[in-house]
């Protein structure tokens, strides 16, 4: 395997809640061309592992390195709250917000920018909606319009959290070939937390399972052998 | 238009003309954002504050805008901040603030002065409350405000929408949230003067709701809601002048005619 550009590291993390780790001696790396499948129970600290990868809560101990983030190359589609689904911005508007991180003061967006974010929403198939209001799409393509702000906000890496959350079948497997052009055709790395773990043995390359005080991280196959990848991907 | 006219001679219609235009924008403008982030009950929450402060300010001898305005900014930079990282939820934290802050204001005029036509003047507004130096004040604030939000209207769009999103990919969340409250508390005790403390917060929430029944484009919404909240204020003040109704309730009733049209524009 070829060593890509080092986008994301832990160097033995310790998450969890004051003095209650969930997990420790975490050690793993994102590089780019990677696509990461991050699996666990729930309460296993998949979402702390996420608020921790994007800096927004430190670890309990070890360092995160977090190159992409800081060289404005990171991406990141949150789950939807409920305020979120009756908002009155269109398409256009809410990818375009994507690209704040990079900017400094100006009070308009550059044409650019424009024709960037214009360039993004063809290549996911939601070019026809831009002037849609948000409130008014459905699951799959609210998700989309998502997934294209992240990719004005970044040019190397993605971070997903439960992307599929709610969506019908159908627009599942949409959304994962969406993903799957991405990382083959645009080299995105992608960091996925997921309950799908069909999908995540399917489509990513690396699987990080977390589970009570232990963790595993490796390649698919590596996965099905070891005990944990077992236990999870035979139900 | 002699109407108009005839009411322009008085010297304290024209400031509460200016005045209040200029808070009902500044108001309508930076409502967008606290309604759809659940918060539209900051304005009247931080109308009781306003209320409190003005109530010991006048008890001691400051001088009240100068007393109140950093008393607000501090209640709502509070309410913003600690209100959703603390257990107690944003809506109960507004509701204990408000509710504490009128008592104190209650308690503390009924220890000096008594309740006098001032304390009734800030309850349900006064159109003589403005004088030729708060006038002054309320313009350079109310300009302020409106430049402020111009030049940050994307970040606030950014963080209005999606919290998480921009403090993942690295905006400035804190500060855009800081500046939104302090903001919102400037427009609230300028405009409390006029509307009173029970009726402030509607200029901040109906505007914002109108908008959003009629609008899809966030930029149209915002730029609506101003214009409809300035319309619907100088509506009110000129009924309020014919029928010889108190300010404040009259541009709310104007407010909700404007919201009732909206909603039915919104259902066609």
């Amino acid at each position: 395997m070829t060593e890509g550009k080092l986008l994301l590291a832990c160097r033995d993390v310790s998450l969890g809640y004051e003095h209650k780790p969930l997990l420790e001696h975490l050690d793993f790396t994102v590089r780019s061309g990677d696509y990461v499948a991050v699996l666990g129970e729930n309460g296993s600290g998949k979402s702390t592992l996420l608020k921790s990868l994007l800096g927004l809560t430190p670890p309990l101990a070890g360092s995160i390195d977090r190159s992409a983030q800081r060289a404005g190359q990171l991406g990141y589609l949150p789950q939807q709250t409920p305020a979120q689904r009756d908002f009155p911005a269109t398409a256009e508007e809410v990818v375009l917000s994507g690209f704040l991180n990079r900017r400094g003061l100006h009070l308009t967006y550059t044409g650019a920018e424009r024709s960037a974010a214009l360039m993004h929403m063809g290549k996911l198939g939601i070019l026809e909606l831009r002037d849609k209001c948000y409130r008014e799409l459905s699951g799959g393509q609210q998700q989309r319009v998502l997934l294209c702000r992240a990719l004005c906000a970044a040019n190397e890496l993605l971070i997903l959290d439960e992307p599929v959350t709610g969506l019908d079948p159908a627009a599942s497997q949409d959304l994962y070939k969406t993903l799957r052009y991405l990382h083959d055709r645009e080299g995105m790395a992608i960091l996925m937390v997921t309950h799908d773990v069909t999908a995540a043995l399917r489509e990513a390359t690396t699987i990080l399972h977390i589970g009570q005080k232990r963790w595993f991280c490796g390649t698919v196959a590596e996965y099905l052998r070891d005990e944990s990848g077992r236990r999870f991907a035979r139900r | 238009m002699s109407l108009l006219i005839s009411m322009l001679s008085y010297p304290f219609i024209t400031r509460a003309f200016v005045v209040g235009a200029l808070v009902s924008l500044c108001a309508a403008l930076l409502g967008v954002p606290l309604v759809l982030k659940r918060y539209s009950m900051i304005g009247d929450g931080l109308s009781h504050v306003s209320f409190g402060a003005l109530a010991v300010a006048l008890a001691c001898g400051f001088a009240p805008l100068w007393f109140s305005i950093p008393v607000v900014m501090l209640a709502a930079f509070l309410l913003l901040h600690i209100a959703e990282r603390s257990r107690v939820g944003a809506d109960a934290a507004i509701a204990v603030l408000s509710a504490s802050a009128l008592a104190i204001g209650v308690i503390v005029t009924s220890l000096t002065t008594g309740m006098t036509t001032d304390v009734d003047s800030y309850m349900f507004g006064s159109i003589l409350a403005m004088s030729r130096s708060d006038v002054a004040l309320s313009v350079t604030l109310a300009g302020a405000v409106l430049i402020l939000f111009v030049a940050f209207y994307h970040q606030l769009f950014a963080v209005t929408f999606d919290e998480s999103f921009s403090r993942a990919t690295g905006v400035k969340v804190g500060t855009y949230k800081t500046l939104l409250s302090l903001l919102t508390a400037l427009t609230v005790v300028l405009g409390m003067r006029m509307m009173g403390a029970l009726l402030i917060s509607s200029l901040v929430i109906f505007p914002a709701l109108s908008a959003m029944r009629v609008f899809k484009r966030f930029r149209s919404v915002v730029l609506f809601a101003g214009a409809l909240a300035v319309v619907c204020f100088c509506l009110g003040l000129i009924g309020s002048y014919l029928l010889s109704t108190p300010v404040g309730a009259t541009v709310v009733l104007c407010d909700l005619a404007a919201f009732l049209v909206c909603a039915a524009v919104g259902r066609l």
